[in-house]
């Protein structure tokens, strides 16, 4: 099974083709266009020419883009959402969209309706639906919205109410595509209910990206089975993406953690991808991207569906280094993908990390003049360079112990292989195309979470119902039933509550199923 | 008198973060209410406590309950008022002015809402000066006042009134109650008048609370520091710089409790600080000696941006100013030791009071 990996990021687009044994055939890295997908055809004629194989070899070609991403953070492409919130009596006090940036919402041109139901944190119904309402809702719908985002109170304990209203809306007007919210986000209404409307405003873009890979490949005669990429590093079948666009946003960073993972066989590590203006730290926990659990902000909309937890610093290879004071200051500003011309080593007039790496001896490329770097303190910037570095993988650290730190991404070579916490420092071969070989890894997840009580059925049932649950998902985002594994498996209780509510969270994982 | 605009309830949202030393639930929830009601109903007008007539009726609206289900299952408009307008046709009067029960988090801005919705102005003041968790922890329980009738509301319409014998048992009723409702209510007890206000209420909390977020959120073009600045306002004392390294929770009773270590740096290094908190951050001590003790505030600070971290949000590798404010000196009485102070929260220090701890340290 050989298979093609592309991943899209906001400098360049990098591509590679694995063999069945994941050995790496070809990889390619172009620039990132304005329109994504001439860079996407640009690396595809790369990476075929490149490996000289048959293109009817290829049998899985996988994506990973920042499609979905720009499609909220510039406003464009967006659809018409119909807006369902299953709560009264409670919830009126704060409407949906309230605090959304106004050009977002005109682009939505929303229509938004409160409706009888919901459920009390121990799944008792708040209200039953109305059927008179449901009607109401077909009728201010019809030809006015594109897709439809319905989110219910407590749907992470009580699904039911949300299923049903979708079926009936799915009776009257089969066409439109329906997003829930229980099947995106967790705990907190208003944060759910905005991923869940996010997500229906994104079944357009998500369409054109299928067709537009799709056309991509066939232009090179590759008639693979195609899978996008999604944020917690694994990959999702096509039709599975057309439900859950949002799960693709952020997938760059977590597909550079996945590749680490792979390149160097390390469950648990911190992998540090550094790029030329950022440097991007993630956690693999059990061969994973670790989550956030904190609420994230998506072109200025308050989320809580998962997210990768991901810290940014401004250092990469680009990063200019300042004289401050009487000393040097690194960064933040970068010449970003200029370094070739701007940088003092390859001609340039403009310091960079990337000079000072040089001129330290720590790698070895461009026509460095050293004699003008004699002057300057270089051990004391490149220890500061690698100081910002130390610093920020201490943050995503969760104890003090020094942990194993795997070192990706085009800036890889810059950051020596010693660092202060870090037990081992593997700089894997391949390390600058990670997060195309991270897309390209056909593994497939399966997500639940939700609350249960634990007055209706024992801690044992409980995580066995959640783990069933989140298998049955992979299987159907196309995961091998027999090869699935337990990536996470936690449970929080919640504060103040009587009796004992749990918030469960598993995770679970297999290769893909041909 | 001053009318709030948008922009003061987002900067209250945040310096009542800070207020609520580590707990008091997120003012998200309460900023959105605030802002929702008053696009809806109308500017709402703040007065000080100087400017109550003595016969004015005052009232304390709160949400009572869990963070996790008032987050969820969000109050509607007739929710908020429903409890306010029970206790106005029980003592037969109207209510001339609301008011917080507390300042610290969610909390201080529900009844911004609701003087939004009855077009009456609101308090610049509270009966906290800060976040406590139980319901008795009031300067006017201090003040021997009695919460004398309670009235809470759900979304169903349903309103409850009590008359509980004392604070303590209004905390003990009142929370079965709001079980009862689904796990969040809306409160009104300690309905008091403008003469009572002035003995009992902690003054001008809101206001505080306000130019706390606005030092954090406008752009820095002091070379002052936030948090220096922040000091300055509120009298306060920096204890500790340093990163966190071991944080250990366990839920009991419906509460978070737990401690916090944290390593220092800069003038602290070799020195160890421990945080101890039950939803609010209650002790802190550095080498194991006090340095700050409940009832005065604790606040543990991102140490770039001067953005309160809570006891929820506390992680390993937090970089953190810990600093504290001295409570209102109602709390430093024997009486406001006993309902808040070290040993009610079972820690076995007695309380000292900031200043001397700081001098002791200093010394």
């Amino acid at each position: 099974m050989i298979r093609l990996g592309i991943d899209v990021g906001g400098t360049n687009t990098d591509g590679v083709i694995l063999s069945a044994d994941n050995e790496i055939l070809a990889s390619t890295k172009s620039t990132t266009t304005k329109d994504i997908f001439s860079g996407i055809k640009q690396t595809l004629n790369k990476l075929m020419e490149e490996s000289k194989l048959n293109a009817e070899k290829i049998d899985i070609a996988t994506l990973g883009t920042t499609h979905c991403t720009n499609a909220i953070v510039e406003r464009k492409g967006l659809n018409r959402v119909g807006i369902i919130r299953i709560c009264l009596p409670s919830g009126s006090a704060v409407t949906p969209l309230l605090d959304w940036p106004q050009d977002l919402v005109d682009q939505l041109d929303p229509r938004v309706l409160l409706i009888h139901g919901g459920y009390e944190y121990n799944g008792e119904p708040i209200a039953a639906l109305e059927e008179s309402e449901l009607q109401d809702v077909v009728e201010a719908f019809k030809g006015e919205v594109d897709s439809i985002a319905i989110t219910s109170v407590f749907s992470p304990v009580q699904d039911e109410q949300e299923k049903y209203v979708a079926d009936y809306i799915n009776k009257a007007m089969p066409e439109i595509p329906i997003s829930i919210s229980s099947e995106i986000g967790s705990v907190g209404l208003i944060e759910r209910e905005n991923a869940t409307i996010l997500n229906a405003a994104l079944m357009s873009t998500i369409r054109r990206v299928s067709e537009g890979f799709q056309q991509a490949l066939e232009q090179e005669g590759i008639q693979a089975k195609i899978f996008l990429g999604q944020n917690d590093g694994t990959l999702m079948t096509n039709e599975y993406a057309q439900r859950y666009p949002i799960y693709t946003i952020a997938c760059g960073p977590t597909n550079s953690i996945r590749g680490a993972a792979h390149l160097t066989n390390e469950p648990d590590a911190i992998v540090v991808d550094i790029g030329g203006t950022t440097t991007d730290i993630g956690v693999l926990a059990n061969s994973f991207p670790r989550q956030t659990s904190l609420a994230v902000e998506v072109g200025g909309v308050r989320t809580n569906y998962r997210m990768p937890d991901i810290y940014s610093v401004g250092f990469g290879g680009g990063t200019k280094i300042h004289r401050k004071d009487n000393g040097w200051k690194v960064g933040p500003d970068s010449v970003g993908y200029r370094l070739m011309e701007e940088a003092k080593s390859f001609g340039g007039e403009i310091l960079t990390a990337t000079d000072i790496a040089i001129a330290k001896g720590q790698v070895y490329f461009g026509h460095p003049d050293i004699a003008s770097f004699k002057d300057l303190p270089i051990d004391d910037i490149y220890e500061s360079m690698t100081h910002v570095v130390e610093e920020a993988i201490d943050r995503m650290k969760t104890n003090s112990e020094d942990a194993t730190v795997v070192l990706v991404g085009g800036g890889a070579a810059l950051i020596p292989e010693t660092l202060k916490g870090a037990s081992k420092v593997i700089r894997p071969a391949h390390a600058g195309v990670a997060n195309a070989i991270g897309a390209a890894l056909g593994d497939i997840s399966g997500t639940v979470e939700r609350i249960y009580l634990l007055e209706n059925e024992s801690y044992e049932a409980i995580m066995e119902n959640a783990k069933a649950e989140a298998v049955k998902n992979a299987v159907a985002a196309g995961a091998d039933p027999d090869q699935i594994q337990i990536i996470q498996l936690e449970d929080f209780p919640l504060a103040y509550l009587p009796g004992q509510a749990l918030l469960v969270k598993v995770k679970v994982a297999g290769p893909l199923k041909m | 008198m001053k009318w709030l605009n948008e922009e003061d309830i987002q900067h209250i949202s945040i310096g009542a973060a800070v207020l609520g030393t580590g707990g008091g639930g997120d003012p998200y929830i309460g900023k959105m209410l605030a802002l929702s009601a008053i696009k809806k109903y109308g500017p709402v007008k703040m007065v000080t406590v100087e400017e109550l007539e003595e016969d004015h009726f005052v009232l304390p609206v709160s949400g009572m309950g869990s963070p996790s289900v008032l987050v969820e299952k969000i109050p509607s408009f007739d929710q908020l008022k429903a409890p306010l307008e029970a206790y106005e046709e029980a003592v037969g009067k109207k209510v001339d002015v609301v008011m917080p029960i507390e300042i610290g988090g969610v909390n201080s801005l529900i009844p911004v809402a609701v003087a939004a919705m009855k077009g009456i102005p609101i308090l610049d003041g509270d009966a906290m000066g800060r976040a406590f968790p139980e319901a008795q922890m009031v300067t006017f329980h201090l003040d021997g006042l009695k919460p004398e009738l309670v009235t809470l509301g759900d979304e169903k319409s349903n309103v409850v009134s009590i008359n509980p014998a004392d604070g303590i048992w209004s905390e003990k009723i009142s929370r079965q109650i709001t079980i009862v409702m689904g796990g969040s209510s809306i409160v009104c007890d300690y309905g008091i008048n403008g003469k009572q206000a002035k003995e009992s209420v902690i003054p001008d909390t809101l206001t505080l609370a306000q130019q706390i977020g606005a030092l954090l959120t406008n752009e820095r073009t002091a070379k002052i520091h936030p948090i220096v600045q922040m000091l300055e306002k509120l009298n306060g004392y920096k204890l500790f710089t340093g990163k966190a390294i071991q944080i250990e929770r366990k839920i009991h009773g419906g509460f978070t409790r737990g401690k916090a270590i944290f390593e220092g740096s800069d003038e602290d290094k070799e020195s160890t600080c421990q945080l101890f908190f039950q939803n609010e951050h209650l002790l802190a001590e550095v080498n194991g000696q006090p340095v700050a003790i409940t009832p005065d505030l604790i606040a543990v600070l991102d140490e770039e941006t001067g953005m309160p971290i809570t006891t929820e949000g506390l992680k390993y590798g937090a970089r953190a100013v810990i600093v504290a404010f001295p409570a209102h000196e109602k709390w430093r009485t024997d009486i406001g030791i006993e309902t808040a102070g070290p040993k009610y929260f079972k820690y076995e220090c007695d309380y000292i009071p900031l200043e001397t701890l700081v001098k002791e340290v200093n010394q």
